[in-house]
């Protein structure tokens, strides 16, 4: 499985990645070069196998819905790039 | 004083040979005159440990003291430590100071240790020679112009050297098993869900895993002491009681069986270094075990699904750092899109960005079923074999990785090369069982670890082994000569 340019362009922008255009070439090549790597996967015969998701195979545990923790806003926000009046900031989203 | 054991220098700082503080100043006083050399760490809290280690010194001085207090660790900076700079190794977290504390450091915390600093890793815990950390690569002691491993780099290297007692390692595809053998110290990666993920940066969430990362067997065996155990903030987290790790170290070998896979011996593993690892073996059987050929057919295929999963797991837990709440975010951002779309590309090195591509391709439309899917199903044939071999053995031993510590710089242009070096560790982590890697001899003056795998919660039994093995050997006690490549 070998990608062209525009795969890559497509999958970068689906991942929120911006790449310079002079890095998609060097992309193409090295996740090509992983695809073929896991191509040995589709000679497997793994019908009637289910798929592992945990290796203990547990099941989601869950606790009582109730609130557990205290209001950090401030903490949370020292973090924040850009933070007003207890928000986070972005750039404008609607004119 | 800095090759020490933990129970020598519990025995010290009680008898009061030595104060906490001492031992933390002497610490530090090393770390200034050999990381420069090293590059182990990413910070070091000289402050927060004299602090801590004064408090030590007072507990020790009620009586109040346990196996662990006044202890000097370091934690691989991918654990978020309340008010201390948690990086993961990336520029995208280069100012991320956690308001929290994760449950491994808190648990160490609350055990007395004292923590010296964060230590350098490969960026987000995707690599194996450390060479992928926006602070720098990590360098060998045992030979600076050798990579120590990766992920966990900094931590192998910084016990190697003696810079701590003991470090804190994670381990998502063989990121303490593999720079424990590049840097010749004892490390565990516990079974899946044994040791809390809370905290920790997720790489991989259904294959990531913290563990110990020390001299010896028994030193790890302190440690997963204080770290093992459910927690209710771990939704994946093990409800199955632990064991007491030092108590059962001292059991006899007679009559274990242990299985070699013939896959692990096979032409692909350099033949000094295989035969180093049957020279360990045979002192197994001095020791009392057996030794029987297993098979684990599906070893192979451990390569592709391991980086079919991991970086589709990665690219969806890697999707929270998005420029808006914590982390980087680019300069005069046009609107949303473009600050994702910037941040992120500045924030993350080109491995992290790699493997998030490969798994955002695999999750994606179409491409699901064929990838992500596969990748599962091989998944369980995967777990099938280690069930099957562990239904006739007690444990399985085998190399770490094919080669000793290669040379910096020498793979970072063939990263296919470089995900060929795990294909003895990622099985493991695809099967959620524990696993060590323990000193076994050198080859050409690197170190070589032995690869001891055990079935599910089998923590006690595999150090237990490692520990009988060090009292007859004396590998793990061999230190690097640290001029050496300077």
């Amino acid at each position: 499985m070998s990608l062209d340019t525009q795969d890559v362009q497509k999958i970068a922008h689906l991942a929120r990645l911006a790449l310079p255009d002079e890095e998609v070439q060097t992309y193409q090549s090295s996740l090509s070069s992983v695809l073929e790597l896991v191509e040995e996967m589709q000679s497997v015969d793994t019908s009637g196998v289910d798929p592992l998701t945990n290796p203990l195979e547990m099941t989601q545990r869950l606790r009582e819905d109730e609130v557990t923790e205290t209001n950090r806003r401030d903490d949370f926000l020292a973090n924040a790039p850009h933070s007003s009046n207890g928000l986070f900031l972005v750039p404008k989203v609607i004119d | 004083m800095y090759q020490q054991n933990i129970a020598a220098l519990a025995k010290q700082l009680r008898s009061k040979d030595i104060s906490s503080v001492e031992l933390t100043q002497s610490f530090l006083s090393r770390i200034k005159d050999v990381d420069p050399s090293l590059n182990s760490f990413i910070s070091v809290t000289e402050d927060t440990a004299l602090n801590t280690a004064a408090e030590a010194d007072k507990l020790i001085a009620s009586g109040n003291a346990g196996p662990l207090t006044g202890i000097p660790i370091a934690h691989k900076d991918l654990f978020c430590t309340n008010g201390i700079l948690t990086t993961c190794g990336s520029k995208m977290l280069h100012n991320f100071i956690p308001p929290y504390e994760s449950t491994v450091t808190s648990r160490l915390k609350q055990a007395g240790t004292v923590l010296l600093g964060k230590t350098n890793m490969d960026e987000f815990a995707m690599g194996s020679s450390n060479e992928n950390s926006y602070y720098g690569a990590v360098k060998n002691p045992w030979d600076t112009t050798k990579v120590p491993g990766g992920s966990s780099g900094g931590s192998a290297a910084a016990v190697a050297a003696g810079l701590v007692v003991a470090a804190t390692g994670t381990d998502t595809g063989g990121s303490i098993r593999q720079p424990a053998s590049f840097c010749g110290i004892t490390g565990l990666k516990p079974t899946y869900g044994r040791v809390s993920r809370f905290g920790m940066v997720a790489f991989a969430s259904s294959l990531d895993q913290a563990g110990p990362m020390a001299r010896s067997a028994e030193d790890c065996a302190y440690i997963m002491n204080a770290i093992a155990g459910f927690d209710t903030q771990d939704s994946t987290s093990s409800e199955q009681a632990t064991d007491d790790y030092v108590d059962t170290l001292s059991q006899p070998l007679q009559g274990l069986k242990i299985g070699l896979p013939k896959e692990y011996f096979d032409s692909t593993l350099n033949d000094d270094i295989k035969n180093t690892l049957m020279t360990a073996i045979k002192e197994f059987e001095k020791l009392g075990a057996t030794i029987k050929e297993i098979s684990l057919p599906n070893l192979k295929l451990s390569i592709p699904s391991y980086y079919v999963i991991a970086p589709s797991e990665a690219s969806s837990n890697l999707s929270r750092f998005d420029g808006v709440r914590y982390g980087h975010r680019c300069e005069n951002p046009k609107d949303l899109l473009d600050m994702y779309m910037r941040s992120r590309a500045e924030g993350f090195g080109q491995e992290v960005q790699k493997r998030i591509m490969v798994g955002t391709y695999a999750l994606s439309e179409g491409y699901y079923d064929a990838y992500y899917l596969k990748a599962q199903r091989i998944r369980r044939l995967i777990k099938q074999d280690f069930v099957n071999a562990l239904a006739e053995v007690d444990v399985i031993m085998g190399p770490v990785a094919p080669t000793t510590a290669f040379d910096i710089g020498s793979k970072t242009n063939d990263p296919v090369a470089m995900y060929l070096e795990d294909i003895y560790t990622l099985s493991v982590n695809l099967a959620g069982i524990p696993a060590m890697s323990v000193p076994a001899g050198f080859d050409n003056g690197m170190p070589v670890g032995l690869q001891i795998m055990g079935n599910y919660f089998a923590e006690a039994k595999l150090l237990n082994i490692a520990h009988q093995y060090q009292q007859v050997t004396d590998w793990h006690l061999q230190n690097p000569n640290l001029a050496k490549g300077a």
